[in-house]
């Protein structure tokens, strides 16, 4: 497997939404490049028969009575907003200018 | 006479016969932590206003009358995992800093609805990630058996209380072994359920199908009456079993191993074992068979690809599970002036709130899900995955349980490994397995090993919903241990006191 760049660390970083300096995109592309290496030997035995256990348990679609339940009050929903206005979160900007 | 030294039974004996009420025994330990907690560091928040009007409650109703629950007005410490309402969750990370969650976690509301008092919120390495609390935000908590050592982790606040005497009980989170680790590394009992046994609603998520919560104590009955309070379906976690919990207490209290079957995992002891870890481990299988039980060998060969498939599947998850920590409902928000947009103030937080640990999991799982790079690493996993569990089903055709050592050596130096991510990894070799196969697993300690005096964990591991014969197998070990040693190991640890 081919090693991993510093380059892809800063596209991980941006796809993961992380920003990160100089330093720490030097430091992890080290440290992915040893990680990814004692991790990558899963593939000397996953052969193709075998197939994936994505949850250890089988449980198959739970679903619930459609009835209404007590919920959060808007008050308690927004009790940890770090910014909120007219009983709604209020965030930064989410589109840029046209 | 009930003291803070003894076992969670006893207190809960002492005052339903009234020898002790339940705001005197939580003021005693309250009264503990001020002392000793300076120099532990185990909890992160003291509820005390909250505990002792738990406390008055469960005693006037006591004093009324009223039928209680066996662990009724005994204390616990709560991981900071674990939201409970109006109370500072932080989950060990700068991320959740003053945030009070407006809602209880389904563990929480089971204590409450017992009468267990909830003493506060115990340290832990950010977002359940580490094994050895070093990776907390709020800086590590100190092994009371040598406070320049680590306590494990993640749960290494919830065992140190316990070891310090702070709680007779105490709840952890175990996704690799952040319960049975740090009931190893301080000498006390911690048990891993079946997945599914206990309810996940309001454990924040770091690694969906691998995270289990489960009891923390000093003794194998007490962990036992701790389960019995906290398992169950859970009709708002749709990954809960939906069958009765097995009947730990009763197993526990069984005392009797006579023709069990001992699987002993060839592979759980060898190169990287500390020697006095696995002189005690052997000393404890001894003990077993004077006891009447018959040990098999079993061999499980994929183990040794458990860890790296751990540290892909973990990863994956927690790169998708840590997405919500996006500064825009709730935790800290960095940087929005008005000027940046979301996706900007975003990254900052991110940036701000998420230690190195986290950070590099996040990457590491994004890299993993990554399309082109999917099959080779997330996918590949997921075989190894079903691999494990072929092993496991294979040992228990031939065994009733599977024993290991729970962790390869004793506790070290905080920062001694704190640069090393695949050395820190190493910890989790023996607890890791089970996780990814979903089955039980208990640490209980097996003696001190010779070379550095410190707590050595015997894990028992057994089939899923089968949690009672990893009880029945921890009660009968550790009531020959303790005849053996003429007490309590925690006897023998150091008396910390107020400097």
């Amino acid at each position: 497997m081919a090693a991993i760049s510093r380059d892809d660390v800063a596209h991980l970083a941006k796809l993961a939404r992380i920003d990160m300096s100089e330093a720490e995109l030097d430091h992890l592309a080290q440290e992915m490049d040893v990680i990814l290496g004692a991790v990558a030997r899963v593939q000397e035995v996953a052969a193709s028969d075998v197939p994936p256990t994505s949850h250890p348990i089988p449980v198959h679609n739970v679903v619930r009575e459609d009835v209404v339940l007590p919920s959060l009050t808007p008050q308690e929903a927004l009790s940890g907003a770090p910014a909120q206005a007219e009983d709604r979160f209020k965030v930064p900007q989410i589109l840029g200018e046209e | 006479m009930t003291s803070i030294k003894s076992t969670a039974a006893e207190m809960a004996a002492a005052l339903s016969e009234g020898s002790v009420t339940s705001v005197e025994l939580t003021k005693a330990h309250f009264d503990h932590i001020d002392e000793v907690d300076p120099a532990v560091h185990a909890f992160l928040y003291l509820d005390k206003e909250g505990a002792l009007a738990q406390a008055a409650e469960v005693d006037a109703k006591r004093q009324k009358g009223e039928a209680l629950a066996p662990l009724a007005g005994v204390p616990l410490a709560l991981k900071d995992v674990m939201v409970q309402k109006g109370i500072p969750t932080t989950c060990g990370s700068k991320m959740l800093e003053g945030w009070r969650p407006p809602y209880d976690s389904t563990v929480v509301t089971k204590l409450k609805n017992a009468g267990v008092v909830i003493l506060g919120k115990t340290n832990m390495d950010e977002f359940a990630m580490g094994s050895s609390t070093e990776n907390s935000a709020y800086g590590p908590t100190h092994n009371p058996w040598d406070l320049t050592r680590i306590p494990g982790g993640s749960g290494g606040g919830s065992a140190a209380a316990l070891a310090a005497f702070e709680a007779p009980l105490a709840i952890g989170t175990d996704t690799g072994g952040s319960i049975r680790q740090p009931a190893a590394v301080t000498g006390t009992v911690g048990v891993k359920p079946t997945y599914g046994g206990v309810s996940r609603y309001g454990l924040i998520a770091f690694s969906s199908s691998l995270d289990q919560a489960g009891p923390c104590a000093r003794t194998v009955l007490d962990a036992a009456l701790l389960h019995e309070v906290i398992a169950g379906h859970d009709e708002k976690d749709s990954t809960s079993i939906n069958a009765p919990v097995p009947q730990v207490v009763k197993a526990a209290k069984r005392l009797d191993v006579k023709g069990m079957k001992i699987g002993v995992v060839k592979e759980l002891q060898g190169d990287g074992f500390q020697a006095g870890v696995l002189s005690r481990f052997h000393e404890a299988l001894d003990l077993l068979v004077d006891a009447g039980a018959e040990l098999v060998e079993v061999s499980c060969p994929t183990f040794d690809y458990a860890l790296a498939a751990y540290y892909l599947i973990a990863p994956s998850e927690c790169s998708s599970n840590l997405a919500r920590f996006d500064s825009m409902r709730y935790g800290i928000r960095v940087g929005d002036n008005g000027e940046r947009s979301a996706e900007e103030v975003m990254k900052l937080t991110r940036h701000e709130g998420f230690g190195p640990e986290v950070k590099r999991r996040i990457i590491l799982g994004t890299y993993a899900l990554s399309s082109g790079y999917y099959d080779a690493y997330y996918g590949s996993a997921q075989k190894v995955r079903t691999l494990l569990m072929r092993d496991f089903n294979a040992a228990f055709a031939k065994a009733d349980v599977l024993v290991s050592p729970t962790a390869p050596t004793t506790a070290f130096k905080i920062g001694e490994q704190v640069n090393d991510p695949l050395a820190m990894y190493l910890n989790d070799i023996a607890t890791i397995p089970v996780n990814m196969a979903g089955i039980g697993g208990m640490s209980l300690p097996c003696g001190l090993a010779p070379e550095d005096g410190l707590p050595v964990g015997f894990q028992i591991m057994s089939a899923a919903m089968k949690d009672d014969l990893m009880y029945q197998v921890g009660g009968a070990l550790e009531a020959a241990l303790v005849s053996k040693w003429g007490g309590s190991i925690l006897d023998k640890a150091p008396v910390l006191a107020a400097n």
